[in-house]
């Protein structure tokens, strides 16, 4: 038989798979009820006006590769801050002055990749 | 509805009957999540138009109706606009790639779905009652990205993926902020679970609610949720008048009403949690006669219907930021503005146990 736990996470495992079903659906309907009438001009991918000179998939700024790093890391944060948040009021001032020692280190790598201009965006 | 797990037992036999009475019986509750929540995507449009055409001194759609009945002007709108929608031709560009163009949408509005199996409507009306419940929101509404940068890589066109690179950097940063006030509202509430989230706002009156201790966790909370969805002013992901339509600019028909879906059911999605978390879910304001009659599902909507009217004001009263602006915003305005707060609450709540039962911190911890 399902147990407590299992059964508490069922419905969330069937519901991604609604989603899945009504994204997948209306795909579907759309492919099934709209014409289907494609040329060549139809099909070329947007540009302002002219076919496209080169493949899109080129070269971005080295900006956003470096947000992503220091938003893993962040997240990383945020990912030990939870399970302490929800603890705090039992491990009390010494989980609070050890959760201080871990923010601390990563303030300095905050200000650090700030001075750097790692923030900048001009 | 449990009366009806004897009769599947009878029809499938007592080793299949209780698994396919909870397949059904689920499935049932998702449905009557899932219908209303679409409807509700689909009068959010209307109610954008109508909204920011009045603000705007116009009328707004108010033509097509139900049955020519002329007082139900323009409710037939979203109606019409799915019908339109269904019948428009789905264009795959032949540079794209075919799987991961059509993968795309499906990725977008899968967790923008299925983060609501958690959500709490009522003390009672909840689908799926975990523990770790604003962990499991915080998972899906993350997921959310992966259809954006998706759709922008295999459209193969430059519109695209410039909209995509500047909407993905966009949501990561701004999904820190939002993970900080969080983490202030886990201090406070010392449960994952969104029931017990709204249980701990109890107490009389909204001075109990979480939204005012941590007022600046609720303004960052609200502003990083519009900046997560792309709605304006953080729309440069969109930005129409630079980069046509950003990530979807080569989806159409069906493809792009599944994008559409996704962005407001996210919104929808804010605007509860917001309400569930920082403006005492479905608690009346004051615990008196006439407020605590109404029942509790109402109070949950209103504030979310609330939360929604900020998202179309915003629409009609800002114009669109600056990229560097936004990033500005996100990393160097509201994570540092979260640190200092976690750590102030952190050591507010370090104070001794006589200091905390006296007025005005009674009121939270």
């Amino acid at each position: 038989m399902l147990d407590t736990m299992l059964g508490n996470y069922f419905p969330i495992l069937l519901f991604i798979l609604v989603g899945l079903l009504v994204g997948t659906l209306c795909l579907v309907a759309g492919w099934l009820l709209a014409p289907n009438k494609p040329d060549a001009e139809k099909l070329s991918t947007y540009e302002c006006g002219f076919g496209a000179f080169e493949d899109a998939r080129m070269k971005f700024d080295v900006r956003y590769y470096l947000i992503a790093i220091l938003f893993i890391l962040f997240d990383l944060e945020i990912a030990f801050l939870f399970p302490w948040a929800v603890a705090l009021k039992e491990v009390g001032l010494f989980g609070f002055v050890a959760m201080l020692v871990f923010l601390g280190l990563l303030v300095v790598g905050f200000i650090y990749e700030w001075a750097k201009g790692a923030l900048e965006w001009d | 509805m449990d009366s009806f797990q004897p009769l599947f037992e009878q029809l499938f036999g007592s080793e299949w009957g209780v698994p396919l009475f909870l397949l059904a019986k689920n499935l049932l509750l998702i449905l009557a999540i899932i219908i209303p929540l679409l409807l509700a995507v689909a009068y959010l449009t209307f109610a954008e138009r109508k909204i920011i055409a009045f603000m705007q001194v116009r009328v707004g759609p108010n033509r097509v109706t139900f049955f020519g009945i002329p007082w139900l002007g323009g409710w037939g709108q979203p109606i019409a606009d799915a019908v339109k929608a269904i019948m428009k031709e789905i264009i795959i560009p032949t540079g794209a790639n075919k799987f991961l163009f059509l993968l795309a949408p499906i990725l977008a509005i899968t967790p923008a779905l299925a983060a609501w199996a958690v959500v709490p409507f009522s003390p009672e009306l909840v689908l799926a009652d975990i523990n770790a419940a604003l962990l499991y929101i915080l998972a899906m509404t993350s997921l959310g990205v992966y259809g954006v940068i998706i759709a922008g890589w295999a459209s193969n066109s430059k519109y695209a993926f410039l909209g995509a690179m500047r909407s993905a950097a966009q949501v990561i940063s701004y999904e820190l902020a939002m993970g900080f006030a969080l983490v202030c509202v886990l201090m406070m509430s010392s449960s994952l679970n969104l029931g017990d989230i709204v249980a701990g706002q109890q107490g009389g009156s909204f001075l109990n609610w979480y939204m005012i201790p941590l007022f600046p966790m609720f303004l960052v909370y609200f502003i990083s949720g519009v900046a997560e969805t792309n709605r304006l002013p953080f729309d440069v992901a969109e930005g129409e008048s630079e980069i046509v339509a950003g990530f979807h600019v080569d989806y159409s028909g069906m493809a792009f009403t599944i994008f559409f879906l996704a962005e407001y059911a996210n919104m929808i999605l804010v605007a509860t949690l917001t309400s569930i978390m920082f403006l005492g879910g479905w608690l009346p304001p004051v615990d008196i006669a006439p407020f605590n009659l109404i029942p509790s599902i109402v109070w949950l909507l209103l504030k979310i219907a609330i939360m929604l009217f900020f998202f179309l004001w915003f629409r009609a009263t800002f114009p669109r930021y600056r990229y560097d602006q936004i990033m500005r915003l996100g990393w160097k305005v509201f994570i540092p503005i979260t640190l200092i707060w976690i750590v102030l609450l952190g050591a507010v709540m370090q104070l001794p146990e006589a200091a905390l039962q006296s007025f005005p911190l009674n009121l939270w911890f």
